[in-house]
């Protein structure tokens, strides 16, 4: 197992992110947005995990859990062997600058009121004890990286393109030379030169400086080429956990599989394979259903799949799949028979 | 549709320029296209382009100043969109043109809950009472995929996933079965099952009711998937247009060739290294007296530099109706310059 071998830089364990929901006059808590329940993974240095899935399977609340910018509500995280949950928050700030997230609205991010040259600065002004010309020259260096012409250096954001300021937003996570970067949905809203760029780029620091990547995305195609392994999430839960070109050789859980064969073909000539169409509305993570999470659009259900929640296991070497398909019937859940792993978490 | 059926949407030589404190941005300039009823016509092109400054213009979003729309006619029917009053101009916006923004965050307002905010046009533009609408606004983000959509009418935005405040954008702006639909990258921020519903619906809306679309994406899949016609656009003007399938088999413009060369694949081989277009696009601070993919170009030649390259037909259909493109270069015929 890689495992044994080097530490993982970042580890997930068990890590739960449930939203209160409060209804009526009284705001009485009457349920939980079950974003994010029970998700074990772990990622080496210098590895680039993909995380894919569904609109509002969690994705963005994982990355967001991972960097403390929400505090879980249970699980650990531990980046390069410290515990984030417990951090203090002096220890949490003197962390930030080697934990950086690239978000999915750049909107959010950027100040209006700052030129981007100060939006990139910023982080260095506060970290870092560079000069203003030192900084200046890091801005444009930054600028270059991520194909933003120098002569934009003193606009202000809304002067800009969506792809525009999705690239000022890489230039100020990169500022800080990070080791660990959460990109959620980096590349969405830019065109396909500057997508290729972009991941040309995250691929070059990342031989350069050995960085370690969570990809978020719902671009398959693109995280087949920057991704080592991948994570399919559905409905809070990991469904599949493979490495790159297994997954795309062939899918194991049934949702991956309908996930790879709705991809869209970037060219009308060429016939498409057979695309999978799921039926059935997305199940609210309000109220998942019981057992198998995908029990309610799964092409392959079966009876024992809406009684017992299939647990993640590894069931070919390196490859982790919740789906009771691949594991043997015995009323009995993932812990026992099934090889142990680390990735199945809660083992502390 | 048949062709020489009237328009729903004509645009001719629309220019827009920013004035803004660096000097002025010549961000659209001279781009016509026309949209006839029940059909989708794909937008691509690299960042910056103005495909999104385009579509503000012609409805009147842009801000003024720093925009100015410096030219042009937008035809809906029979009136022009840039001529109309500000009063008129907002009911267009609401009942006949439906509208999907960019950037979601930015065009829903974070104090008023979800389901207020797909109500409000229903209840002004279709006159539905209160019960109506918010039985229609259920039924807007069902359609739009979002579960247990009844009770996440009382959620507020910053509570929804990016995608799911994308569908929500989407809802509205199909609330009141628009004739035209101008849809701002709208999938982007969603996965392809739910983009695959998405394009489905799209597709049955254009079929039932006769919704005219414009679909901005840099997603060719997307592109091939839906469209029926597609716009190129490179350095704020339209650069390459045509049938999708004819495009995609022959495309002309070295932008468009080099675009088409750019995507990776999901099957086959995995490229090492993915190709890029060199070189940065240009600064609109002028109207253009060259063509401006020029310093990019490998076929560039000496008339590239002196001549803005006007529209050119390159089949039998007029002008704006068949494959056209801006360039002095022509490729090589098909058998020799497929996919090299
Ligand atoms: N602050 C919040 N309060 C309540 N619910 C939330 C909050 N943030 C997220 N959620 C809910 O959690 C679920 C997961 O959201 P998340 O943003 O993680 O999804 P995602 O996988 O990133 O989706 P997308 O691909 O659309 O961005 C959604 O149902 C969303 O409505
Ligand atoms: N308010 C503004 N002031 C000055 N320049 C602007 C303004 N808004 C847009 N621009 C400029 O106009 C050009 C066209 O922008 P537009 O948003 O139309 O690009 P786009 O093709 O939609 O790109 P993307 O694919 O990145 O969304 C860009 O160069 C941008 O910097
Ligand atoms: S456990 Fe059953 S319902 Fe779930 S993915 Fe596997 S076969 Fe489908
Ligand atoms: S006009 Fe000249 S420079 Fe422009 S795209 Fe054509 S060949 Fe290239
Ligand atoms: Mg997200
Ligand atoms: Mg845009």
């Amino acid at each position: 197992m890689r495992d044994t071998m080097t530490e993982p830089l970042v580890r997930v364990d068990d890590l739960k992110m449930h939203f209160p929901i409060y209804t009526g006059v009284f705001r009485r808590h009457t349920g939980d947005v079950k974003a994010v329940d029970g998700v074990s993974f772990s990622i080496q240095p210098g590895e680039t995990l993909g995380l894919v899935g569904e609109s509002g399977c969690g994705k963005s609340t994982v990355g967001r859990a991972l960097l403390r910018l929400y505090e879980p509500t249970a699980g650990r995280v531990v980046i390069e062997g410290e515990d984030i949950a417990t951090l203090d928050p002096e220890a949490l700030r003197r962390k930030r600058p080697t934990m950086q997230m690239v978000f999915q609205d750049p909107q959010a991010s950027l100040n209006p009121r700052m030129t981007l040259s100060a939006i990139i600065a910023e982080p260095m002004v506060e970290h870092t004890s560079l000069t203003a010309e030192e900084r200046q020259a890091r801005v444009f260096e930054l600028m270059d990286a991520v194909g933003l012409n120098r002569r934009f250096a003193n606009r202000y954001p809304h002067e800009f393109s969506g792809g525009q300021r999705q690239r000022i937003g890489i230039a100020r996570a990169l500022a800080l030379n990070p080791k660990f970067i959460i990109c959620d949905e980096p590349i969405a809203a830019l065109d396909v030169s500057i997508q290729a760029q972009v991941v040309n780029l995250l691929e070059d620091l990342q031989d350069k400086l050995g960085l370690t990547y969570l990809f978020i995305s719902h671009d398959l195609s693109m995280v087949r080429h920057i991704a080592d392994r991948v994570a399919v999430m559905y409905l809070g839960r990991i469904a599949e956990l493979s490495p790159r070109d297994a997954l795309y050789a062939q899918p194991l859980h049934p949702y991956a599989e309908a996930l790879l064969s709705a991809v869209n073909e970037p060219d009308p000539n060429r016939a498409r394979r057979e695309r999978i169409i799921l039926k059935g509305d997305v199940p609210s993570p309000a109220n998942p259903p019981k057992g198998c999470s995908f029990c309610t659009r799964c092409p392959k259900v079966f009876a024992r799949c809406r009684v017992e929640r299939p647990e993640l296991a590894e069931v070919q070497p390196g490859r982790f799949v919740a789906c009771h398909l691949y594991t043997p019937d015995a009323g009995q859940t993932g812990a026992s028979g099934v090889p142990e792993h680390n990735q199945q978490g809660a083992s502390s | 549709m048949p062709d020489g059926a009237a328009p729903v949407l004509d645009v001719r030589g629309l220019k827009t320029v920013f004035r803004t404190r660096g000097g002025e941005i010549h961000a659209v300039n001279s781009v016509s296209f026309h949209l006839k009823r029940g059909e989708v016509l794909g937008v691509v092109g690299e960042s910056g382009s103005g495909k999104s400054v385009t579509m503000m213009s012609l409805i009147g979003l842009l801000p003024s100043p720093p925009a100015e729309i410096r030219g042009g006619e937008v035809m809906l029917g029979d009136r022009d969109l840039l001529k109309i009053d500000a009063e008129e101009l907002r009911q267009v916006r609401g009942a006949k043109v439906g509208f999907v923004f960019q950037d979601p965050m930015t065009s829903l307002n974070p104090v008023f809950t979800v389901g207020m905010q797909i109500m409000e046009p229903l209840r002004e533009h279709m006159g539905l009472d209160k019960q109506q609408a918010e039985a229609r606004a259920v039924e807007l983000l069902q359609l739009v995929g979002i579960p247990d959509a009844a009770k996440r009418l009382k959620s507020y935005p910053h509570q929804f996933s990016g995608g799911m405040r994308q569908r929500v954008m989407i809802a509205i702006a199909l609330a009141c079965n628009p004739d035209v639909l101008i849809a701002d990258e709208p999938t982007t921020a969603l996965d392809v099952t739910i983009q695959a519903q998405i394009l489905e619906l799209v597709k049955e809306l254009r079929q039932k009711l006769g919704m005219a679309i414009i679909w901005i994406t840099h997603d060719l899949g997307v592109i091939a998937t839906v469209a029926d016609r597609v716009m190129v656009m490179y350095g704020g003007q339209v650069v390459e247009h045509g049938p999708v399938k004819e495009l995609f088999a022959f495309p002309r413009h070295p932008y468009t060739r080099a675009l088409l060369k750019t995507i990776p694949s999901i099957t086959g081989h995995r490229e090492a290294r993915l190709q890029v277009i060199e070189g940065q696009p240009p600064i609109l601070n002028a109207t253009p007296t060259a063509c401006p993919f020029r310093a990019r170009c490998p076929h560039a030649m000496e008339i590239c530099s002196r001549e803005n390259p006007a529209r050119r037909a390159v089949d039998a259909a007029p002008l704006g109706h068949g494959h056209d493109v801006a360039c002095h270069w022509s490729p090589p015929a098909l058998h020799e310059a497929a996919h090299a």
